[in-house]
Order: structure tokens, then sequence, then C-alpha cells
């Protein structure tokens, strides 16, 4: 039995137990993904990374690839679906990217780009988000967390420490910190953790560090998401 | 572009609360004005002197959000008017800086402003009817009226500007590759 | 001692003896956080902190289990915490003037504690009460057949600060309302009947190919009974409760035929959240037939091979615990549960009872199984089912508490008997939780195959517009359609059947039930958690008089990406009741387009009113008139 599918005509190889968005990076096919990141279990929340398999919808994720399986990708219907979640995304938070420090690196704006995303399309929530300060080398903005809970599993998985987790339910859902205090300055944290340097977007912030890379030579500047598979799969 | 001139499009603009930038940069695309002028007449702009927008204006051009009262007549004016109308620049489309103030209280920011912080008002918040009411909050065009097209950036480049603006007036959809796309 | 440390200390005390029943062990989280709650009205610090101690477990942790349940409070809530349900029965059987009875009775706005943290008002999803409605909770327990008397005797109560334990008996009536009676709800099985039955079963000659695997592994050779008990299952037919439909004989053999590595164990789950609003059809067979729900499960563990069996009880329902945990201790003193059940060596099985905390989507079986761990409800990722990895990534089944109860009378009349009841895709009886406007509300068993009509008939409904059928998450039956008939093969149904006559409005009616998906997405995915905020936000818009056929357009698109990308079921059918009125009752939409344009969702003259209001201005020029009628607030 062949060890293939096929992604938007081409054929694709896959090894036991991988996920099509696996099998898709190692071929060199971009997928967009906010949630997704090699070096973690996947969380499958998102859904920016939606294909259609054999003509049902699934997050490729999560989703493990088998034989044969007729799988795309790169269509104006799921490329149309999945800039209406960025757009959601954009309303749901408070994402203003001329004052964001992580502008031009951002994950979010770069698949948003790339989706051809011209304006965020629905009414903003506008939520308040107080940011947290109190940390002496990070910053937390909450304005911008897309709830991909990378931080969670990092923190969790590698750095073996719990420091952050999602609490309350539905459009309430929010990052929490591990003290009672709800401060940052107030858990075991510090810059060396992974959880340190997952977040896709621009929550968590190395203090006294920002715009430190001039505008043109930003992550996303010159090569769009997706044009590199290094950039597409790696976080910051 | 010297197809032979039917009739120009008239194209209105005007700043809401912005600052002017995404006017500024309309500017940048330098001599390719000349070429537009070719095919479009400006009607009310900072640019001319003209005060209202002519019923039958083809294309309205809003850089800004709605801050108060003012910006949304003004708004409401340029969508009856024009046939389409296009968001630029962040102001427009999210709010922008204005909007970071939504998560305030109105009145909370009226009272720091003029009663707690020191200087200008000797504490009276001003209340001549000559000056628009602020909004409770600032808003992006297309929450108050249907916006056509938009040109993120903040501002967006004049080659953006041009892009969208020769995209339209050759009668495509308008898009921005990578390098034009910007929301900064 | 300083009063804090004081109360810090009690707040531990009561910590340590919750937690220590539990065996200090976090898959017990919830329940311990909810006798925590019990305890002490909410979840101080102090509590959390000590629960960090006891059971070992990162803060993060306990606070987002904490804040996931609508039921679990980490701010304080009152001595008396009140729950309005607020499904569209209860509101057309008249709860929001109660709710603002009560309200003016006991000088607090809905959603706020009293300043005195004597009491707080509020609303929740549906309660499971509709046919003795409105219905209400107070710290968990119901009370139904709300009047303004009741109300204002309810307020004379809170004032005096009257113990729940001294309120009348009467208030917390709760009626079965049997009104149509079949094999199951009619049935006069005694306990331990159909496990006798099961017991003495031989295959029969192998009908089914099912394996000869026993109990367990360990079982004495030569009991054939779980093979034989399974092909029943299969020979029946027995199709799942719950709404999905799936085949109860698959979803029990894939499970027994699940590998398992060393010291896992299968586990049988019965799914008794009822969440679905209008639906309470297994509220009645939990007071009425327990035992029969009980032996289902025994009889499924039999099959399968399970020693573990869990019953999620929806919190809503949390006085039924009691009399549950009665049933099982009788059935454990009969040798029904327990070790070496009804003399059979080996045959090991306990029942326990967990309780939900206020989240219709524990309903679903993956987040009910994280429920059941102790977490936050979210739906897991699929493949894996839990079949092979459910709790504790362990093979488990999850079946609804009518579908068990169904099990226990295949186990006793066998197979063949069962499906010879119903119709030939759809075999057995089928429990409608009957409410809404009609004569007698109630809960009706019928063969499947019975048409909507028949059922109109009996309970008593005229002029009937519309049946919702399964909730909201189910379809909209229009008049033209009544004599569409319940079953797989026409229209399926977890038990909801709710009637909307002539004098409703359709748009209202799935309003409130955009409402209830937007309070219940557990907020996992991006296109459920935004986009039923998004469509709530434009149902609203629509009710409060902005509306254009441009929103009309985005509803359609929103129930297509919802339906297209969301994770879990809750998202894929939350548009359901939307798409259906639209398709059906799309006057009731026409008469909201009060607009040819686009409006803003918000009225711009009152987004003028602080300013008014802090300049003393009301000028002409103090106001945005033309475009926007100031309507009332949307309620
Ligand atoms: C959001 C959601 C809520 C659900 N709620 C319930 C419920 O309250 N009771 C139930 O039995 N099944 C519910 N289900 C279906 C369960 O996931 C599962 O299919 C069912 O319990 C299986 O039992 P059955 O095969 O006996 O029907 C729900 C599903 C979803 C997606
Ligand atoms: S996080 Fe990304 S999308 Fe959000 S404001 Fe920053 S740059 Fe923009
Ligand atoms: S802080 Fe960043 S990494 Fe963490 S959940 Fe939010 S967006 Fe994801
Ligand atoms: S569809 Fe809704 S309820 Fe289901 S996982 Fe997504 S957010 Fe949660
Ligand atoms: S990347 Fe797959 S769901 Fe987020």
């Amino acid at each position: 039995m062949s060890h293939t599918f096929t992604l938007d005509g081409k054929t694709i190889p896959f090894e036991d137990g991988q996920t099509i968005i696996q099998a898709a990076s190692k071929a060199g096919v971009f997928i967009p993904h906010l949630c997704y990141h090699p070096e973690f279990k996947p969380h499958g929340s998102c859904k920016l990374c939606t294909v259609k398999v054999n003509g049902r919808q699934t997050a490729s994720c999560t989703m493990r690839a088998s034989a044969g399986m007729v799988v795309e990708n790169n269509t104006e219907e799921l490329n149309a679906e999945r800039r209406a979640l960025t757009q959601m995304l954009f309303v749901e938070g408070n994402h203003f990217c001329p004052s964001c420090e992580t502008s031009g690196n951002c994950q979010l704006q770069a698949t948003a780009y790339h989706l051809g995303m011209m304006s965020p399309h629905y009414d903003h929530f506008f939520p308040s988000r107080p940011v947290d300060a109190s940390h002496p080398e990070v910053l937390l903005d909450f304005n911008r967390c897309i709830l991909c809970s990378l931080c969670v599993r990092a923190s969790r998985d590698v750095d073996g420490k719990n420091v952050f987790a999602l609490s309350g339910r539905g459009i309430k859902t929010h990052l929490i910190v591990n003290a009672r205090s709800g401060n940052l300055a107030d858990t075991n944290f510090t810059l060396k953790d992974k959880a340190a340097q997952v977040c896709p977007v621009g929550v968590i912030l190395v203090k006294r560090n920002g715009f430190a890379v001039p505008i043109g030579e930003r992550r996303y500047d010159n090569v769009p998401i997706g044009d590199s598979l290094e950039t597409a799969t790696e976080g910051r | 572009m010297n197809a032979p001139v039917k009739k120009k499009l008239k194209v209105a603009t005007t700043s809401l609360a912005g600052c002017f930038g995404c006017h500024m940069s309309f500017l940048d695309i330098d001599e390719r004005l000349f070429t537009l002028l070719e095919h479009i007449e400006f009607d009310r702009s900072p640019l001319t002197d003209i005060k209202e927008v002519h019923p039958e204006c083809d294309i309205g051009i809003i850089e800004g959000g709605l801050c108060n009262a003012e910006n949304v007549h003004v708004l409401r004016d340029f969508r009856k008017n024009c046939k389409i109308l296009i968001a630029i620049g962040a102001c427009a489309i999210n709010g922008g800086l204005p909007a970071q103030r939504n998560h305030l209280p109105l009145s909370a920011i009226l009272e720091e402003v003029y009663h707690t912080s020191p200087g200008l008002s000797n504490g009276l918040i001003p209340n001549d009817p000559e000056l628009p009411l602020p909004l409770n909050q600032v808003h992006p065009l297309h929450e108050v009226v249907k916006i056509d097209y938009f040109i993120p950036g903040c501002p967006p480049s004049g080659d953006a500007i041009w892009k969208v603006l020769t995209d339209l007036l050759a009668g495509r959809e308008p898009e921005l590759g990578h390098g034009l796309m910007h929301y900064d | 001692m300083a009063l804090s440390e004081m109360h810090a200390e009690a707040v531990a005390g009561i910590v340590d003896r919750v937690a220590t029943r539990y065996k200090r062990d976090p898959v017990n989280m919830l329940q311990i956080l909810r006798e925590v709650q019990e305890a002490c009205d909410w979840l101080p610090p102090e509590a959390i902190d000590r629960l960090q101690t006891v059971l070992g477990v990162p803060r993060t942790k306990i606070e987002g289990v904490a804040g996931f349940y609508s039921f679990l409070y980490t701010e304080p809530r009152g001595k008396y915490r009140i729950l309005f349900s607020d499904n569209i029965i209860d509101r057309m059987a008249g709860s929001q003037p109660l709710i603002e009875r009560l309200c003016e009775n006991l000088w607090i706005e809905p959603g706020k504690t009293s300043e005195d943290g004597l009491v707080s008002v509020d609303v929740t999803s549906c309660t499971g009460m509709c046919d003795q409605g409105p219905a209400l909770l107070v710290n968990n327990r119901a009370i139904t057949r709300l009047t303004a008397t009741r109300i204002d005797e309810i307020a004379e109560l809170v004032r005096n600060k009257t113990p729940l334990s001294e309120w009348p008996a009467d208030f917390f009536k709760v009626e079965d309302h049997v009104r149509m009676a079949d094999i199951m709800l009619g049935s006069t099985m005694q306990p331990g009947d159909g496990l006798r039955a099961a017991r003495e079963r031989t295959p029969s000659d192998g009908y089914m190919a099912s394996n000869m695997r026993s109990w367990r592994e360990g079982l004495p050779s030569g009991i054939s009974g779980p093979s034989a008990m399974l092909d029943e299952i299969k020979r029946a037919n027995l199709r799942g409760r719950g709404g999905a439909g799936f085949a109860t004989g698959l979803k029990w053999e894939a499970c027994r035929n699940a590998q398992m590595k060393p010291g896992q164990q299968r586990f049988v789950v019965c799914n008794a959240d009822e969440g679905e609003p209008g639906t309470f059809k297994d509220r009645v067979l939990l007071t009425a037939h327990a035992d029969l729900v009980f032996e289902g499960m025994t009889v499924a563990a039999y099959t399968i091979g399970a020693r573990r069996g869990f019953l999620y009880l929806r919190g809503e329902y949390h006085y039924l615990l009691e009399p549950l945990n009665a049933i099982l201790e009788r059935r454990r003193k009969e040798n029904m549960l327990g070790n070496d059940i009804l003399g059979i060596p080996g045959a090991d099985f306990e029942i326990e009872i967990h309780l939900g905390a206020g989240a219709y989507v524990c309903g679903e079986e993956s987040a009910l199984i994280e429920s059941l761990e102790g977490k936050r409800g979210t739906p897991r990722n699929r493949p894996p089912f839990p079949v092979t990895n459910g709790y504790l990534d362990q093979p488990t089944i999850v079946n609804n508490v009518e579908t068990f109860a169904a099990a226990a009378l295949i186990a006793l009349n066998g197979g063949d008997w069962y499906a010879a009841i119903g119709t030939k895709h759809s075999a057995g009886t089928k429990i409608l939780s009957v409410s809404g406007d009609c004569e007698r509300p109630g809960v009706y068993e019928y063969p499947f195959g019975v048409s909507i009509r028949q059922v109109l008939e009996d309970c008593g409904a005229k002029d009937t517009q519309a049946v919702q059928v399964s909730g909201p998450s189910g379809i909209c039956v229009g008049v033209d359609e009544f004599d569409r008939t319940i079953g797989f093969e026409d229209i399926p149904t977890a038990g909801a059947f709710m009637m909307f006559d002539q004098t409703r409005d359709m748009f209202e009616v799935a309003r409130n039930f955009v409402h209830f998906f937007q309070h219940e997405s557990c907020g996992f995915c991006t296109p459920c958690r935004v986009g039923t905020s998004l469509l709530k936000n434009l149902m609203d818009k629509l009710h409060n008089g902005h509306g254009s056929p441009y929103d009309f357009a985005e509803i359609e698109k929103l129930n297509q990406l919802l339906q297209a990308m969301s994770h879990c079921g809750l998202g894929h059918t939350a548009c359901n009741p939307v798409l259906d009125t639209i398709a059906k009752f799309r006057p009731a939409y026409d008469q909201r387009m009060e607009h040819d344009e686009f409006k803003p969702a918000f009225d711009l003259d009152r987004a003028l009113s602080e300013a008014r209001q802090m300049t003393r201005r009301d000028d002409p020029g103090a106001h945005i008139t033309g475009h926007n009628v100031a309507l009332g607030e949307e309620a």
C-alpha cells in the first residue's frame, strides 16, 4: 500500500502517525496555521489549518494522514473561510498593528496578509483587557491574545511550570497566570522559558526590546509567510 | 493609461478622526498624480476648496475613524453622494489610535481631561453648540455605513493607494500583494 | 488570630474534608470544587490556595476549571444564588416579568450581587423543567411552577434569611407528568431481572460473530452471557438516544474489542447531562425508572467487561443525587453492584455519580469525559474516539440515559422483541419531552414512526405554528410538515418537542436559541467562540430595529462558516435554528428588515448620550437624527 495522499493534486508522502500538516510542510507545501507548532502537541483550536479531506472539512494539524486521502488546501473557498477566521480574531481582541511591537514579525498579521485580508469586516468587540506589566523583564499585553495556547503548552510540557492556562468559557475565555495575585511577577516565569518564545502574536513581549528591528527588515517584511517553510512552521 | 478620455471620474476625499497621514501618502504617488488626473477630478477634498460632496460623485476616499457627531455627518454625506466608498488607513478601518480610548467610559475621559488634569479648561467641559459632541466609543467606518473597499496601512504607501485606484479604474477587484499589504 | 486567618483556617478545614473524601485525587477536581462551593457559597482564593497544596496541582489548573463552569464562582455571589431558567418556553410562561418582580422586591439588579452579600439573581440556560415552568434554581435546587405569589414568598424567605431546608417543600416538588407510557415508562421490570436474563443467555449460533471474551479477562470460562448479550443489542437494532443515533451494538463491540495496556480497564458512562433546551425525559427516567438505567449500565458493563461506571448528572438535577445514591446503595445490598454480582465470580461493577456544573457542552461525549477527569469541558480532537481512548485514555462507552434503559429491557426481553417495535430503521420507542403551547405538557413515549400531528393531538396543542424537534440544535418543523414522523429515517430527535402557536414570533424563538449557543460555546475554537457572538449580535441588531438585507447576508455567511469550521457539534448546529426559521418563517425576518440600506448595529443618537450628559447639551446639534430610530434596548 502506498504511503501517499494527494494535496491539491500533488502527491505527498507521509509516515505513519504524521498529521496532514506535518506531511505537507515536509513536502514544502504551506498550510496556514496559528495554533500549530511542530514542537508541541497539536491543539486544533484556531482552525486556520482547515482543509477538505475527501470533501469534508477538518483541521489538518490534528488529522492524521492516511493513504489515498484526497486533500484540498489552497482553494478560494477555504481561503475565504480562513480569511473570515482571521477577521474574527482581529475583532475579538484589540489589534492596532501600528502600535504593536510584534508588527512585521507577527504570525496572525502575516497570515492575514497571505489571505488578502483588507479589513476586519465585522464589528469590533473592543474588549477591555488590562496589560500585565508586573514582571521586570516581560510585558503581557492580553489585548492581542488569540488563545492559541502555545504558551500554555510550552510552559507545561517543556518548562514544566504551568505558568499559563486558559480560564473562562466561550467569548470570555482568557489567559491566566499561575499566581494568586494574577501577576506574572509572582510566578516563576523567566525569560529563558520556552513559553517566552512561542507566542505567535504580540502578547508576551520582552521589555526594553521593542521595535529593535527596523521596518523593512522584520521577519515577514521581505519573505511572506508560507514562502519559506521554515518561517511557516516555527514560532518567533 | 492614455486611453481616450471619456468622462473624468469624480473623486472626493476627507479626513475624519485621522491625522492626514493617509492624505500625505496619497500625495506620495508623486508624478503619477498627473496620470491619475487624466482620469479623475477632485470633488470635495482637502486638495480642493470644495466644501460639500456633489451628488453623483464616483469615488469617496475617507481617512480616519468616527470620533464625534460631525464625523458621522460627513461620512453619511459621502455615502449618500458617492457611488464607491473607500476606507483608507488603519483609523478608518479599525478605529486606530483614537479607538484606544474605547475601553474607558467617555465620561471618565472628559473628567480627566477637563477637570482632573491641570491646564487649559478651568474645569469646564466645553458645551458650545458649535462643537461636535464626541461619541461614546470610536468606530471604524464600516460599522456605520457600507464601505466598498479598504486600503489598509498606517498610512498605506503611495504605491498601495495607486494600486487600488488603478485596479478600480481598470475595473479589477483591488488587490494588494506582498509588500503593499500592510497594517502598520 | 486575625479574622482573615480564622477565615482561611476554616476554609482550609472545609477543603481538607472534601478533598479527603475524594481521595485527594485531582481527577475529582470538579466534584471537589463543587462541594467546597456548597460549603463556602463561592470559591474564595483561600480555598484555591489550600487546594493547590492538598491536590498538588498548579493554581492555573484549578482556576481554569473553576472559570469554565457557570455554577462555580470565584467571586462572591450571595448566600442565596437564584438563577432563572431562560429557555424560550420559560419566557413564554412568563419568566421575564417574574425576574423583574423578584429583583424589584429584593432591590437588586439582575446579574449583580446585593450589597449586603445576601442574594444574586441571574438567568441560566434551560433547567429542564419546561413542563412545569417558569422555573429557577436557588443554590442549585430546582423550584418549579413560579407565579407572582411564589416569587413574593421567595423574596420574603430570602430577606428573612430562612435556610433553604426550611423553605416550603412544595416549592421543590418536581412532577413526572408521564402522559403516555409504553415499554419503558410503563415497565414493571424488577431490579435484577435484566441482569439475570443476560447471565442466562447463550450465544445464538454466533449470530453477528461476536467474540467470546467475558465480563473481563479472567472470568471463569464457560460463561457466554456477555457475547450473547451483545448479539441481542445488535439484533435489537438499538441506536443511541442522545441525538446522534449511533448503533449501540457497534459502540459496545468496539469498546469490548479495544486493545488495553496493562493496568487499564474499561468504563461505562451514562450521559445524564440533558442540556439541550426543552429536554427533560432523562430527568423523568432517573426519577421514576432509575433502576432500569442502572441495570442497563450494569448490563453494558457485563457485556463489554467494565468494572467502573459513572453517571454524569447535570448540576441542574442536583436534587436527584440523594435518591439516586440511595438506589445505588440498595442495589449494592442486593448484590446487583459491587463484587461477584448476582453470584457470578469476578463480576465486579461500581457506579459513581458525578455532577456537572452548568455547561451544556459537557453533554458532548468527549467534553463529558474531560469533565469527568476534573478538567475544563473542552471537546477532544477525534479520532481517537472514546471507545478506545476515553476516560483516563482507556476504552469507554458513553450512552444516553434512555439508551441504557432500553438496553435493560432488551436484556430481559431479547433483541427480536425490541426490533419488532417501531419502524424498520428505528427500533423501539422514543420518549419525547413535550412543552410549550399545549394543554398537557410532559413526557410521552411512542413507538418510533409517530407523526408530529399525532403528538400535537395527544398533548392538546392548538393553532400550532411550529414545532422545534430535538431542541435548538434540532430542526424546526412548520405546519405543512406535520405529517412527518419521528425516527432516524425522517426526523431524529434527542427528545425535545417544543410547540409554538400562531401567536408566537419565530424570530424571537430563534434569537433565544442563538443566545443559548453563544452562552454555551466552550470558547475552544475560533469559529464558534467568535462566530456565535457575532451571530448573537446580528440577531440582536435585527431585534433592535437596525436590520437590513445586508445583515441577512451576513447571517447566512456565518451559518456556512460555523458549520464548516467548528470543532464540535455545538458549533456545527448553532445556526440550525436561524437557518430553519429563515427557510420556514421568512416573514418573521422580513419584518425585521426595516431598512434597505446598511445601518449600524448601535443607535447613533444614543452614542452621544454620555457627551450630552457631561455637557448638559440638548440642542439639535447634540443629536444625530434621521437614519436611526431610537428603539427599546435589547432585553
Ligand atoms: C454540544 C453537544 C451536547 C450534547 N448533549 C448531550 C446530552 O445532554 N445527553 C446525551 O445523551 N447526549 C448528548 N450529546 C451527544 C453525545 O455526544 C453522545 O453522542 C451521546 O451521549 C451518545 O449516546 P447515545 O449513543 O446513547 O446516544 C451532545 C452532543 C453535543 C455535540
Ligand atoms: S499581534 Fe499581530 S495582528 Fe495583533 S496588533 Fe500586533 S502585529 Fe497586529
Ligand atoms: S499569549 Fe500568545 S501564545 Fe499564549 S495563548 Fe495568547 S496568543 Fe497564544
Ligand atoms: S464548536 Fe464551540 S463548543 Fe465546540 S469546541 Fe468549538 S467553541 Fe467549543
Ligand atoms: S493550526 Fe490547526 S487548528 Fe490551529
